[in-house]
């Protein structure tokens, strides 16, 4: 197994470098570039010569294998270098909203998980009852129903009825948790909604398979009480692929919660990505890119990890 | 029934009322209301500050929660726009006779907010580094300073600019509010410690930043004038997309942005508020215009690009667009309204302008016709995908070009394909778009100088007629000779070539909460954000 974890961990650094390659070369295919975008943006009068000076100044003028060197050879160091339209380091931008993203992304999770085990499972146990059809009306809701569209409206009624909005700017956990929460549940709340139809409706087909597996009948036959039966024997092993959908949507969540972010002036990972790539801040959006990818990566370990944990038949080597 | 005197008669009380006695009530009322010192100042702002040095930024969501730390050598008298007065200069300047000399002295008693000396050193040092950077500094507005030759600063509160000729532009230049004084200690060690520090002698002192998320600021006790600024704390909230700006200002959480809203937001800001909202409007230094490439065929013939603007009403456009938008007022090559603007009566009789446009599509066709293609033609036209007021314009656009027979494809574009195709010739029409801090016919114009000239000029033409007649008026001071001049580029540019042409001029709406008072909206959005004037009134 210890093999299996350093093979795994060894195996992300040619990963890493080649979304990095990848990112790289794609950036630069992409029209328009930081510099001429700002002046032109603002509609100001720039001469070339201004231009080429601001481009010197962001390394823009060296040769692209040469400016890939020097970015890879940052990264080596854990160096991510500077943003290019905020000329603040990286790792400084990325740090002030990573707390955000990461805290909204566990709550979101929270959500979902507290939603979606308990309506999943007795869904799956009341199977064609009311109780069913009313859960499974309930996640296809969720599915059909765009997260950032449920931000809007929740705004709206926040507004129109309430004359109040979430606070617009983040205050820490640590600092205070009242604050923290009253801007955070909204969005945790809408996201977690989506999140937990696609899982509500994966416990429940999960659950309904694991159910009919002989070895609930032998415990059921052994005269086990169906709690037992239920949470020992059933649920364990039916939350395995909902596990690893709620790994996947939880690396998501990280960098790729946009539109909420946007909808609720969030300062997350996901508003800086967008305004990084409508800037073209080459070196942020490259570092964010190999966040989200680590971060995608990892937490796909983990879950192998986890399930491998749960289900004994499991065995990496 | 015809109305007789009697029962007109509450109508004219009320009209009498309306007239004398409101306006009077509201003035005593105004000159009655002390303005009350302390308070927080919450405002939006639509966007993040890249780096904060103004010399080299070129956005307003740097200069908005910038400006309230810096002073400026002249500014805008946000009462009397577009009156000129010192800043730490002061009020009175003198030119010499020959127009080359410019000599300014400084006010005693400023401070930096480390509390030293703001000296004419410091000018000195502010104005070198914008007009001749050293190696590796950005300076945007560098070209703006071209007649400049040396700036001296013979004692500690004179500054003297010399320049290379006649400049009519110059001391508005001087007012521009991205001319922040940097320190010339600090300069002369790091001149690039700016674009990441803050050290200004502005009314109010840096308190913190977190990026993306907000900036705030607290009173400078030490500022030059001693009853000012009136705020406490002003805090810059950053939020990008117009939706959640509006819904902040809705809900109290900000109680203006300073940068303005269209009417649809204007109305649901004033129906929140209610009585609490206030509304500000202004005409705006910004436009939008059809940019053609004049490389391509057939808008390489003057005629054809003639067509393309005669076929557009804007009269009905002012109209229909207002409602909707921030399109509002039509006018030539400078805002209307302003001092350089074409009279009606005159602009009416420029390609596209009139308002017979039955008449004007008439010759469009005919024009066409001439030009070889009498069935129209099928062509692109580019546009920034930017909701408002760029779509509803290339609608609107497009549609008035259908009627003459032109099949129009509208391509919206994000802003990185957008301006390198513009900027490589690859399109055939474009919106394009123009914002300045004043009306000056040298900002306004370089946009039509020849695009070896100008940078900003895509419609790839090169015209010496337009060029030279750009240096000239720069040159003049005498306003009717430079009037004169400037009817002329103007009728160039937008009749005899059409190389490019307005739509309309925007307007600058500015819906707020009651309980901000001092701020008065001017026609740009680059000005007056010094908020030292800004109170907060109680309810």
């Amino acid at each position: 197994m210890t093999r299996y974890i350093v093979q795994r961990l060894l195996l992300m650094i040619p990963t890493l470098f080649g979304v990095a390659a990848l990112v790289f070369l794609l950036l630069r295919v992409l029209p328009g570039d930081i510099v001429e975008l700002k002046y032109a943006g603002s509609g100001t009068f720039a001469p070339r010569q201004a231009i080429e000076r601001e481009k010197a100044q962001l390394g823009l003028d060296k040769p692209l294998w040469r400016q890939f060197v020097d970015w890879i050879g940052g990264i080596a160091r854990l160096d991510f270098g500077i943003s290019m339209w905020t000329g603040r380091p990286i790792t400084y931008e990325v740090a002030i909203r990573l707390e955000l993203s990461l805290e909204l992304a566990v709550m979101a999770t929270l959500v979902a998980v507290l939603i979606s085990v308990p309506l999943g499972t007795l869904a799956a146990l009341k199977q064609d009852t009311w109780l069913d059809y009313a859960v499974r009306i309930f996640s296809i809701a969720g599915l059909a129903i765009p997260s950032f569209w449920l931000g809007i409206i929740m705004i709206l009624v926040f507004i129109i009825f309430f004359h109040w909005l979430p606070p617009l700017t983040f205050t820490s956990f640590r600092v205070s948790p009242k604050a923290n929460l009253q801007q955070l549940i909204w969005p945790a709340l809408a996201v977690g909604y989506r999140y937990s139809a696609v899982a509500t409706r994966m416990t429940r087909s999960a659950v309904l398979e694991v159910l009919r597996e002989d070895y609930i009948r032998t415990a059921r036959a052994k005269g086990l009480w169906e709690k037992v039966v239920l949470t020992r024997h059933a649920l364990k092993n039916a939350l395995l692929p909902v596990i690893t959908v709620l790994g996947l949507e939880f690396a998501f969540l990280v960098g790729g919660l946009v539109v909420t972010e946007q909808v609720f002036n969030l300062n997350g990972i996901g508003k800086l990505f967008v305004e990084a790539i409508s800037q073209r801040d080459y070196t942020m959006v490259q570092s964010l890119v190999l966040l989200t990818s680590f971060v995608f990566i990892f937490v796909n370990f983990l879950v192998d990890l986890v399930n491998a944990w749960l289900d004994p038949r499991i065995r990496y080597q | 029934m015809r109305p007789t005197l009697r029962s007109a008669r509450p109508l004219v009380i009320t009209a009498l009322l309306l007239t004398f006695v409101l306006p009077a009530s509201l003035t005593f009322g105004a000159q009655a209301e002390k303005p009350r010192n302390g308070g927080e100042l919450v405002f939006a702002v639509g966007g993040t500050p890249p780096s904060f040095d103004g010399h080299r930024e070129t956005t307003f969501a740097m200069l908005h929660p910038l400006a309230p730390h810096y002073s400026t050598l002249l500014r805008f008298d946000p009462q009397a726009y577009p009156k000129i007065v010192g800043d730490v200069a002061e009020d009175k300047w003198t030119v010499s006779r020959d127009g080359l000399t410019y000599t300014f002295k400084i006010r005693k008693g400023i401070k930096f907010h480390d509390s030293s000396d703001l000296t004419s050193k410091d000018v000195k040092a502010t104005y070198d580094k914008i007009i001749f950077p050293p190696e590796g500094v950005a300076s945007a507005r560098q070209a703006s300073y071209g007649v400049v030759k040396s700036i001296e600063a013979p004692d500690p509160y004179t500054v003297v600019f010399q320049l290379k000729q006649i400049s009519a532009s110059f001391i508005a230049n001087l007012a521009s509010p991205w001319n922040f004084i940097y320190k010339a200690d600090i300069l002369a060690k790091d001149p690039r410690w700016y674009e990441k520090n803050v050290m200004g002698s502005g009314p109010f002192v840096f308190g913190e930043h977190v990026p993306g998320s907000y900036w705030t600021g607290r009173r400078n006790p030490n500022y030059f004038m001693k009853d000012r600024p009136y705020l406490d704390t002003f805090k810059a909230i950053f939020i990008r997309d117009t939706a959640p700006r509006v819904a902040a200002v809705r809900s109290g959480q900000a109680l203006i942005e300073f940068r303005g809203f269209n009417p649809a937001a204007q109305e649901d800001i004033v129906k929140t508020l209610g009585k609490e909202a206030v509304v500000q409007e202004s005409p705006w230094i910004c436009n939008l215009t059809v940019t053609i490439n004049s490389e391509k065929k057939p808008f390489n013939d003057p005629r054809v690009r003639r067509a393309l603007t005669l076929a557009i009403d804007r009269w009905n456009a002012s109209k229909a667009l207002s409602k909707i938008s921030l399109m509002k007022y039509v006018g030539g090559v400078f805002r209307p309204g302003s001092q350089f603007a074409t009279p009606e009566s005159e602009l009416v009789k420029l390609a596209g302008f009139g308002k017979n446009i039955e008449a004007s599509r008439k010759e469009a066709r005919a024009l066409l016709k001439a030009a070889g293609v009498p069935d129209g033609f099928s062509f692109t036209l580019k546009n920034r995908n930017v909701k408002e007021p760029y779509e509803v314009t290339g609608i609107y656009t497009i549609d008035q070009w259908r009627q003459i027979g032109l099949n129009v494809n509208h391509v919206m574009q994000e802003e990185g394909p957008y301006f390198n195709d513009l900027r490589q010739g690859n399109y055939d029409a474009a919106i394009d778009f123009a914002c300045d801090f004043m009306d000056e016919p040298d900002l306004q114009l370089q946009k039509y100088l020849s695009a070896k000239k100008s940078p900003l000029n895509y419609g790839r033409y090169n015209d010496e007629v337009l060029d030279d007649l750009y240096d000239r008026q720069s040159r003049l001071t005498d306003k009717a000779e430079r009037l004169k001049i400037l009817r002329q580029f103007e009728k160039r540019v937008l009749d005899e070539q059409a190389y490019q042409f307005h739509i309309l001029w925007w307007q600058r709406i500015v819906p707020h909460w009651s309980k901000v008072q001092g701020w008065k909206v001017t026609p740009s959005h680059y000005v007056n954000q010094d908020l030292r004037d800004v109170y907060l009134k109680l309810n």
